[in-house]
């Protein structure tokens, strides 16, 4: 009862931050939203006992995916409220395919052929169960290699996006460490020999 | 109890608020992305919910590998996105259209 | 000597080719004497082998000869082969070609010696002579074929040998078109020989044709006798070469080239080609009543109509060829009564006194400078003694004088076409019979309009062109057409095969008639059943060559051809107010056959122009407005619009607009899925 109670409520939350992040005006709200959005998610998947997960999209998501948005929202200077315009202009096309969205979702749920039973509850875990454990014994064993490829992803990613935003300015002056350790004497001190000037 | 309808019907809200999302905020590229974002979400709703009424752990795997794909995903854009503003002092969509046909 | 050997009739059929690679690439390097020496050497020594392989098989004893000298290709256990079948017919031919073909070179030499293409003209014979020989001692269809096509294309390069001639271009044409009717006809043949019988050796067709004569053909629901089917379809490729009605409409036009020429095709090679196919696949055509009476129709048509053509004109070439056009009428009528042996007997004596007249005609056309219309000729007799008495002599044969050679041959087609009693012999002889009358007729309208009577090329005015008779005059003769000036007899090039040529007119009827017609000359080569054997019922009667014309002396057919020459005495020489008389009176009958039976008209103006408005319909409407307009042009543009649109719609550049499509697809499969999966 009490988990039937927290679902609905964190749904409603969810559903309401969702709109949020679609309608609302200023785009930190929407971030804050979509964060809000994640953190109600992550509620909702500790009820599924995903418990690994949900901690991952907290931390992944609003720790770290989440705080890249919001800065990049303040640190570009953008004009939001010209991009707001036409707001309504597409917004009926919008809701229309939402719903034919969802009702198609829902008769692909529904649909019998499929075998779905959507009355089902989940059996109960064994009280000793770890969502980590079992998690992390799937990944190592079965999907390793397709858990390589993923870290191997991140990697590219990263790589990918210092590349791309690393930007060298004209006329900066930065330290060339090997030319300072290979410098010799000669290069830096020249001795000059001149013949003294006469008093005046 | 909470059935696998309850989830999916969750879900599916989600979905259609994020592609109603990305009709109406059509212009903004960031909520466009934060949109793209909330869909992911709501297909790993999905994936939770089944591998959790089906006793199978393969759906979280793959929710962990969405979730790995559309962090890197969201780190590309944004860096896309960064590089286009400086270079263009704007995030407008309609300004990008260089591949207009 | 027991066998023939291989290499000795490789040469006979290589040397002409040899010869005429040699005068045609080389024509310049070896000037005009080296083209005609190298070429008339190489028919020489080829026409001496082939009267010694004649004298191999006749007389020596030698065995015919039946195999491969070369095996090109063996496609699925076809073999395409190059091999001589080389029994007492082919010797007969090769003989003939090659005599008739050697006469032709050495009177070239007089007849061309004033044209630029002189070198040029003696190449294009001796690759004539080349392909008749291949032709003729093939032992496969394949070579037949290859020989068939050839003497096609050389025939082809002949008539338009005055390339510069509107007239001659629009003969060679027309005579390869109508040609290519008949070898279409010839191409089904060889292919329906080949479906049934699995070869193309004359052998294997041979030995198969009884079982063949059971075999069916269905066309749709319709059974056709399959043999009957390929024999009908050999023979129409025997009409185009042989110019049999109504194929025929190239011959006449073909006068267009040099005189040689004329003798060559009209006389000894080309135009026989069909008869001698018809003869050598006398194996198959004997099994097929229908074909035979197909045949018989056919070339007593043939015979008779034609021979009326020759009365009108006024050309002495076209007078000649509508001749050649009756004779070979009647060499078909008498393959079409199984007379195989007379046909071949009559093509081999036509070739001796058909070549002399034409190469007569083309002497008097020399000494009539370039002059081709007989109503401007007239008392040459005087003038040019050789060639009007050689002349006589070839007109003689050709009406069947009792002695001469075209007596025999004639008489015995006539008396076999009597004798058969297949479907159509009595029409069949009645036309060879009235045409009797009617090659007299013409023959010697010719004689005495060109050699008798009063010199109408005195009087220089064109009076002939008031008749409104649409006769070229040849352009050529311009640069010497001196009317009026006298005519004078020929160089002893011009002359001495003419002498050479009347010599076997006269006499080789009286020694060969006998062996050729009656004996057993062809032996295997020919091949008669039981019940068809007209010529054997006729050889009851033989009692040499002397009784024969004796007997022929008081036969209707004789008559017949007196009445003939006395007609033609009557109106031509004697009162040709007369005949003006009655030509008006028969005026609609003359229109006809000024008109030839309009066949040429039908042609034009139903055959080719239907085929033109065919075409047009179809290159506009088909072409160009279907298949270019509509599926290629008309795809492309449909690309091109599809393209444009989606170009400015679909592809804004916007990220917005992709991303609605991705999601409407989304939908859409979705909803597809909902509904049809």
């Amino acid at each position: 009862m009490l988990i039937q109670i927290l679902f609905y409520g964190f749904s409603l939350v969810l559903v309401a931050a969702a709109l949020g992040v679609i309608a609302a005006r200023n785009p930190v709200h929407s971030v804050l939203s979509l964060v809000l959005c994640f953190v109600t998610s992550a509620a909702i998947w500790l009820l599924f006992e995903a418990e690994f997960l949900a901690v991952v999209l907290v931390l992944v998501y609003v720790g770290a995916v989440m705080v890249l948005f919001l800065f990049v929202v303040m640190m570009l200077n953008v004009d939001f409220e010209q991009l707001r315009g036409g707001f309504t202009r597409y917004a009926w096309l919008g809701w229309i395919t939402a719903a034919v969205v969802i009702v198609e979702i829902v008769g692909v749920v529904t649909a019998k052929r499929l075998g779905v039973d959507v009355s089902r509850g989940a059996a109960p875990l064994p009280a000793d169960y770890s969502n980590t454990e079992a998690l992390g014994h799937v990944l190592y064993t079965e999907y390793v290699y397709a858990f390589e490829l993923a870290g191997m992803l991140l990697l590219v990613a990263i790589v990918a996006a210092i590349t791309l935003t690393m930007r060298r300015r004209v006329g900066l002056k930065v330290q060339n460490v090997s030319r300072q350790v290979s410098v010799k004497p000669g290069d830096r001190v020249r001795l000059v020999k001149m013949p003294a000037e006469k008093r005046q | 109890m909470i059935t696998l309808g309850h989830m999916l019907t969750l879900s599916g809200v989600l979905f259609a608020l994020a592609v109603a999302g990305i009709f109406i905020n059509r212009k903004n590229v960031i909520l466009l992305l934060m949109c793209i974002e909330l869909l992911l979400l709501a297909a790993n709703f999905n994936f939770i919910a089944f591998s959790r009424y089906l006793g199978d752990l393969d759906g979280q795997v793959f929710v962990f590998f969405v979730l790995t794909v559309a962090a890197a995903e969201a780190a590309i854009g944004l860096a896309i996105l960064v590089v286009l503003f400086r270079q263009r002092g704007s995030i407008n969509v309609e300004d990008l259209n260089e591949m207009k046909g | 000597m027991h066998t023939m050997n291989e290499n000795v009739l490789l040469a006979i059929v290589l040397l002409p080719l040899v010869a005429a690679v040699v005068a045609g690439l080389f024509g310049r390097a070896i000037g005009r004497a080296g083209a005609h020496t190298i070429t008339i050497a190489a028919v020489g020594v080829s026409c001496a082998l082939s009267f010694y392989v004649l004298w191999q098989v006749t007389v020596a004893g030698v065995p015919a000869f039946d195999g491969p000298a070369y095996t090109w290709l063996v496609s699925d256990g076809v073999r395409m082969q190059v091999g001589f079948l080389v029994d007492r017919l082919t010797a007969l031919m090769m003989a003939v070609v090659t005599f008739v073909s050697l006469c032709v070179h050495v009177y070239t030499i007089g007849y061309m010696a004033e044209d630029d293409g002189y070198q040029r003209f003696f190449s294009y014979i001796s690759l004539f002579t080349f392909a008749m020989l291949m032709l003729v001692m093939s032992n496969n269809f394949m070579q037949l074929y290859f020989g068939w096509e050839a003497v096609g294309v050389v025939s082809y390069l002949l008539i338009g040998f005055w390339y510069k001639r509107p007239t001659a271009i629009f003969a060679n044409l027309k005579a390869f078109l109508v040609n290519r009717v008949g070898d279409f006809g010839f191409v089904l043949g060889i292919a329906g020989v080949l479906y049934y019988v699995g070869s193309l050796d004359f052998s294997d067709a041979f030995a198969a044709a009884p079982a063949l004569a059971q075999e069916s053909f269905h066309i749709g629901q319709h059974a056709v006798p399959a043999l009957a089917l390929i024999c009908i379809c050999l023979f129409v490729g025997a009409m185009g070469k042989s110019a049999q009605m109504p194929l025929h409409v190239w011959l006449p036009d073909s006068m267009e080239g040099p005189t040689p020429i004329s003798a060559l095709i009209h006389a000894a090679t080309m135009v026989t080609a069909g008869i001698f196919m018809v003869a050598r696949m006398s194996p198959l055509f004997e099994h097929s009543e229908v074909a035979l009476s197909f045949v018989l129709v056919i070339g007593a048509t043939t015979a008779l109509f034609m021979g009326l053509l020759g009365v009108v004109n006024n050309d002495i070439k076209r007078v000649v060829a509508y001749s050649t056009l009756s004779q070979l009428g009647y060499m078909t009528v008498a393959l079409g009564a199984s007379a195989y042996g007379a046909a071949i007997f009559h093509l081999m004596t036509h070739a001796f006194f058909k070549a002399l007249l034409f190469l007569a005609a083309g002497s008097v056309i020399i000494g009539m400078h370039h002059e081709q219309d007989m109503r401007r000729m007239g008392g040459l007799a005087k003038y040019m003694p050789v060639t009007a008495v050689t002349c006589w002599i070839g007109a003689l044969a050709l009406v069947g004088t009792p002695f001469f050679s075209g007596f025999y041959s004639k008489d015995a087609i006539i008396e076999a076409v009597g004798e058969s009693h297949r479907w159509g012999a009595t029409y069949a002889y009645w036309c060879v019979l009235i045409g009797v009358f009617v090659t007299a007729l013409y023959t010697f309208r010719m004689i005495f309009l060109t050699f008798h009577g009063p010199e109408r090329f005195r009087n220089a005015a064109h009076a002939g062109h008031a008749d409104g008779d649409a006769q070229e005059e040849p352009d050529t003769a311009s640069d010497h057409g001196h009317h009026g000036e006298a005519p004078h007899e020929t160089p002893l090039v011009v002359t001495g095969p003419l002498v050479a040529l009347a010599i076997p007119s006269l006499i080789v009827g009286f020694f060969t008639a006998g062996p050729v017609l009656f004996g057993s000359y062809f032996q295997e080569s020919i091949r008669v059943l039981e019940g068809n054997d007209v010529l054997g019922e006729i050889a009851r009667e033989w009692h040499g060559p002397v009784a024969f014309a004796l007997h022929g002396l008081m036969a209707p057919t004789f008559l017949l051809a007196l009445g003939g020459a006395a007609t033609a005495w009557l109106f031509f020489l004697r009162s040709p107010a007369l005949a003006d008389g009655v030509a008006r009176r028969l005026a609609p009958l003359r229109t006809l056959l000024v008109n030839k039976y309009y066949f040429d008209w039908f042609n034009e103006n139903v055959i080719a122009a239907g085929a033109r408005l065919i075409g047009r319909g179809l290159w506009k409407g088909g072409d160009q407005a279907v298949i270019d307009g509509v599926v290629v042009d008309g795809s492309a543009a449909a690309f091109d619009r599809i393209a444009a649109a989606s170009r400015f719609r679909l592809q804004s550049g916007y990220l917005y607009s992709y991303a609605f499509w991705m999601i409407i697809g989304l939908a859409a499969l979705l909803g597809w899925f909902l509904i049809a999966g």
